[in-house]
Order: C-alpha cells, then structure tokens, then sequence
C-alpha cells in the first residue's frame, strides 16, 4: 500500500503516465478481486464501505426500476446500512417487505415466497449476519428471485474472504463486500453488479468506476484490500476450520461455567469464528468494560450501548425475550485469536459475571 | 467515554447489597428497558443510616447508584430527597450524554425508598 501514498502519487483519471501507472494498479486489482470472487472485472465497483455498496445497490435498483415496480422484500436481520436505506427507500413510495427468521435465526423462505408481488423489483438478504453470525440460504434466494425474475442483492460483508460463495451459480445480481472483514484497510469496499443492470447514481460527479460510483479512488486502500483478498482465499478452507472448532471450544466450556447462557443461532450454518451468547441477569455493556478492563474485546448488543432503550433488533427477533436479550454479547474470533486466548476468555468471564449478578436485582442465587 | 469516576464506581460499587427489614424500600425502571434499581434504607431519627442497593444496568447505572448512596449516608431523610441526577452525575466528572436517563434512575430509586419510609411512618 505505502509506494501509493508516496511514490505513486498520480490521480488514476489523469493521463499522464504517473497517473496512468496507478490506473493500470487499480484495474489489476480488479482483475485479481473478480478473479477470486469469479466474475468479470467490469462487474466490479470499488466504493469505501460495505454501507456505501448496499446503498448504491438498493437505492440505485429500486430507483432506476421504480417504473417496473416499487416493492422491495427484505430480512428483518439486516444490517442498518440494509434496513435504514430499505426506510429511507419507503419515504420514496417504495413499500417493503420485512422477513421473519425462525428461532435458530434463519430466514423464513415460506414467508419470502409469500411476500412476493407482481411490483417486487429487489430482494436484499444478507448473507452472514454480522450480530449472531448465521448463514442465509442464498442459494434457494437466488433460485426464487430467478424463478420470479426478481433482482437479488446480496449483503455478503462477513463472509467474503471467510466463507466460499459462488456468485453466478447462486443467481446473484449484486453482492456488497468490505475490506476490513477480512484484513484489509477499513474504509473500503466494493459492489458486484451483474452486467446489465442499470443503477441509478446515489452520488453524482464525475466518470469514474464506469460511471456508476463517481470520486476519486482510494487507491492505496484498493491495493491493500485486494492484497489481504488474495491472503484470505490462499487459506480460506484451513482458517476456516481453525476459527470454527475454537469457537465450539469455546462454546462447549461456556456452557458448562456460567449458569443461564443461551447460546444464539443455528449451531451449523453461521460463520465460523461468530459467537453470540445471552447471559441471562446482565447487561451487556457492564460485561463487555469488565473484559476490555481485562483485555479482551468484545461487543455488545445491548440497549445502553447504541443509546436506545431497544436491545439488538437481531437477538429479539430469534425470540430472546426483551429482558434477556439485554445480556448479550459477541464474540469474534479470528485469524490471529489463539486457543491460550480463548482459555484466558474462559477463565476470566465466569467471575465476571458473577460479579455482575451479586449486584443484579433479578438474581438471587 | 467514561471519566475516571464512573469507572472507579462501577468497577468497586459502594454499598452493594440487601438490608433485611428495611426502613425505606424502592425499586425503579424496567427489566425490558435494560436498567433496574432497588434501594433499601436504615434510617434512625429521620437520618440515614445505612443504604444499600442492587442495580441490573449499564455502567452508567451501576456508578449512579453506587454514587448517590454515598451522597445520601448519614444524611436527613429531607435532604436525602433534595437529590438530583444533576448532582450525581456532577459528582461522577459527568456521564455521557446518552447516558444521563442512567442517573435519573438512581435519583427516582432514592425518592421512591424514601417514600416507602415515610408512608410507613404516616401509618405508625
């Protein structure tokens, strides 16, 4: 990355040399990024965030189809990026259809084929949920918008560069992904748009990315990304495995130290390293400072944290009761997480806990 | 985020616990709302003498409660009652903005315990 903060300094649309020396840098990312995601290199933007891709995704389908149709079919445990767009969307005349999941945190695809209308233009389902880490059935997704000849869009910002997804054979007709997720700078994304479809731009300017996402490329974080893409695949199956049979490790040991802890999702399709756990009789926030204090960094989707009295909308909608899903906290596991950390986890959290408990009204124990 | 305060109160609470038989009993908030508080007073000649309170809550909500007990020992019942969430998070170096409904709940738990108290007291 750094020789495109210093030396090769050019603007990618100026065509002098050195600015042309950094534009043939960009399209050679490109090229490796839709060769590991297997598409074709014009079907790629590069946007900043996974938030800016499910933007121009959604905002741009349904606004360039709005004459085709103004219903737009979605899950209720999206990313905000998803659902927030999805209401900004509403405020337009476009209706949406919100999806529910079944206890284990899979969306409902009885009730996905039911909310299907003749004005359906898009469905957006997430492919791993970044709160509980579960896996969506893309697959029978993409079969059905197919079958309904509806565009699918596809949030796959947790698993790209964690988890095989092919994109043509699932019927996918744009797929957002970000360069944090899997070891790249933060602040960078991009967007698989099938060819043929026609977006209408969010922000307006000048040519760049085939006149689809206007602005200045951030070249160094393009390099970088593509660079920790390809990182990612050489050992995607391996890693994979690794972070998977830690977090069992860790899930199993859980269970057995801390008395009422729910442990949230589907046990098989989720990502392998995600771990959401409820601890019942605490609040989140309150464990989440006493592992930082230790250490340990975790999140919380608890009500105090984000500012709201609301717990996270993903943890109510697999049926946590509201008093409970209070008490949640996710783990993540990655690359660099050993199983002496995991240990370390384990050893610290039960007294934590208990800590939290002796002060909580609702346990008497 | 936090000042030091805040972190010292809720990593070490003051005057965590149950009094059996209490003089003045509150419980305040919401389960479903993520905060709850219950306070308990010994109170002699209209002055309390011991407080204590378990708190189901943020940080926030633990430093609050761990704070206004302290602010209220050994002091009358009137004056006692004269405690603002203001106060208290003044007392704690400030909370977060978003965490100011927090300190609301410790003032309403110590108004509510005191109200028990002198309900009873109307009554004798």
């Amino acid at each position: 990355m750094l020789p495109y903060f210093v030396d090769n300094y050019g603007n990618p649309s100026s065509i002098h040399r050195v600015g042309q020396k950094v534009r043939k840098k960009i399209e050679d990312s490109r090229d490796i990024i839709s060769n590991l995601l297997k598409i074709n290199p014009n079907e790629l933007i590069f946007t900043s965030c996974g938030t800016e891709s499910n933007n121009i995704a959604i905002k741009g389908v349904a606004r360039a189809y709005k004459n085709r149709g103004k219903h737009i079919i979605t899950s209720v445990i999206e990313h905000p990026s998803v659902l927030n767009t999805c209401k900004a969307l509403e405020k337009e005349g476009f209706e949406v259809s919100y999806i529910p999941i079944d206890d284990k945190g899979i969306v409902n695809l009885e009730k996905l084929k039911e909310a299907i209308r003749e004005d359906t233009i898009l469905i957006s389902i997430m492919h791993g949920n970044n709160e509980i880490g579960t896996v969506q059935p893309i697959k029978e997704i993409g079969a059905i918008a197919k079958e309904n000849k509806i565009f699918f869009h596809v949030d796959a910002v947790q698993t790209i560069g964690k988890m095989e997804l092919n994109i043509k054979e699932n019927n996918i007709s744009l797929l957002s992904f970000s360069g944090h997720k899997f070891y790249g700078p933060k602040g960078i994304g991009g967007l698989y748009v099938k060819n043929g479809i026609k977006l209408e731009k969010v922000l307006t300017g000048g040519h760049q990315e085939r006149n689809r996402r206007p602005g200045t490329e951030n070249v160094a974080s393009i390099v970088g990304m593509t660079k920790a893409l390809e990182l990612s695949y050489e050992n995607m199956e391996e890693e994979s495995k690794r972070e998977k049979e830690l977090r069992n490790y860790f899930e199993e040991e859980i269970v057995k130290k801390i008395p009422e802890l729910i442990l949230n999702g589907d046990r098989e399709k989720r990502l392998p390293g995600t771990s959401s756990v409820t601890i019942k009789f605490v609040e989140g926030e309150s464990i989440l400072l006493n592992l930082d204090f230790k250490g340990i960094a975790v999140s919380s989707g608890s009500a105090c944290t984000s500012g709201s009295l609301e717990p996270s909308h993903v943890v109510l909608a697999l049926g946590v009761p509201m008093e409970h899903a209070h008490g949640t906290i996710r783990f993540s596991l990655g690359r660099y997480n050993t199983k002496e950390e995991v240990d370390y986890v384990l050893e610290v959290l039960p007294p934590i806990v208990e800590k939290i408990r002796s002060m909580s009204p609702f346990w008497n124990n | 985020m936090y000042s030091e305060k805040v972190i010292d109160h809720f990593s070490n609470p003051r005057n965590v616990g149950k009094i059996e038989n209490p003089d003045g009993y509150g419980k305040v908030g919401n389960a479903a709302c993520g905060d709850v508080m219950e306070i308990f007073l010994k109170i002699e000649e209209d002055k309390i003498k011991d407080v204590k309170f378990r708190t189901f809550g943020c940080a926030a909500a633990i430093a609050t409660s761990s704070m206004s007990t302290e602010m209220i020992l050994n002091k009358p019942v009137e004056e006692a009652l004269k405690l603002t969430n203001k106060a208290v998070a003044e007392a704690l170096d400030g909370l977060p903005a978003k965490k100011m409904h927090c300190s609301v709940l410790a003032e309403e738990g110590i108004q509510s315990a005191i109200e028990d108290y002198m309900s009873k007291k109307d009554k004798s």
